[in-house]
């Protein structure tokens, strides 16, 4: 064994200050893959660090989290038009940024395998595992004519802003 | 306490947020006293194990690095 070997008992100890917050909650607004991908990783991480971790998705949020075989979403024209304008599903995640009619997501996935960084895809089996509960917001589904069943499996029941400030209350609050 | 490997965690090439979030999905699956090795190249996960280590109670028992891989061994808490 090398001689970089070191006892880091005492630099952990150092290291280390009190965590005043062991909940970690986050309002998921964005559909863009460069707040969504973020997102993921702040949760997964927040869960592994034995936080209590909650994602709400509201608004563009909420589109990721549509499964991938959903084209059109929505129950009137109007909500079915806004899902052909930006098409749900968390493959189709656009960047808030240099998007490039797909281009630029395409490259920023294609760097991200090289770089062996996580897809979002992967980041929320992972989120799941960790026990990372993922709550639509009710309000949103409604606006945007979704229903449970259009939805990934493995999310909380739909709730509400006062389950969201509820639950807020003593946490570490981040707003994406 | 055991001073053997319970297990290796083999994350070389992996970023962030994966050696962190499958540490913490191994660490699951050993009993309080386990030691857990972790190898990675990830610059970050060196202030990123000493950071998860304080706020888990997971033990960082030892850290070395050897030709551009981390070592981290933590104990289970």
């Amino acid at each position: 064994m090398a001689a970089t070997v070191e006892a880091v008992r005492e630099t952990t100890e150092r290291e280390v200050r009190h965590v005043p917050h062991r909940k970690l909650v986050i309002m998921a607004w964005s559909g863009d893959l460069d707040r969504v991908w973020p997102t993921l990783i702040l949760g997964t991480t927040g869960a592994a660090m034995g936080m209590e971790t909650t994602i709400f998705f509201t608004f563009w949020g909420l589109f990721p989290l549509v499964k991938e075989d959903m084209r059109i979403t929505g129950d009137n024209w109007m909500q079915k038009l806004l899902s052909t304008m930006d098409r749900p599903g968390l493959e189709h995640v656009k960047l808030g940024k240099m998007n490039f009619a797909g281009a630029g997501p395409a490259m920023m996935r294609k760097l991200a395998r090289d770089h062996h960084v996580a897809s979002p895809e992967e980041l929320i089996e992972l989120a799941k595992d960790l026990g990372v509960k993922l709550v639509p917001c009710q309000m949103t589904m409604d606006l945007l004519g979704l229903h449970r069943e259009d939805l990934i499996d493995g999310l909380e029941e739909p709730a509400g802003a006062t389950t969201a400030l509820v639950e807020a209350q003593d946490a570490i609050t981040l707003f994406i | 306490m055991s001073a053997t490997i319970a297990r290796t965690l083999d994350m070389k090439g992996f970023a962030c947020p994966l050696p962190i979030a499958k540490t913490a999905q191994a660490i699951r699956e050993l009993a309080v006293g386990d030691l857990l090795e972790v190898l990675a190249t990830d610059p970050g996960s060196v202030p990123d194990f000493a950071a998860w280590s304080g706020s888990t109670g997971h033990e960082l028992v030892e850290r070395s690095e050897e030709d551009g891989v981390f070592r981290f061994l933590i104990r289970k808490g």
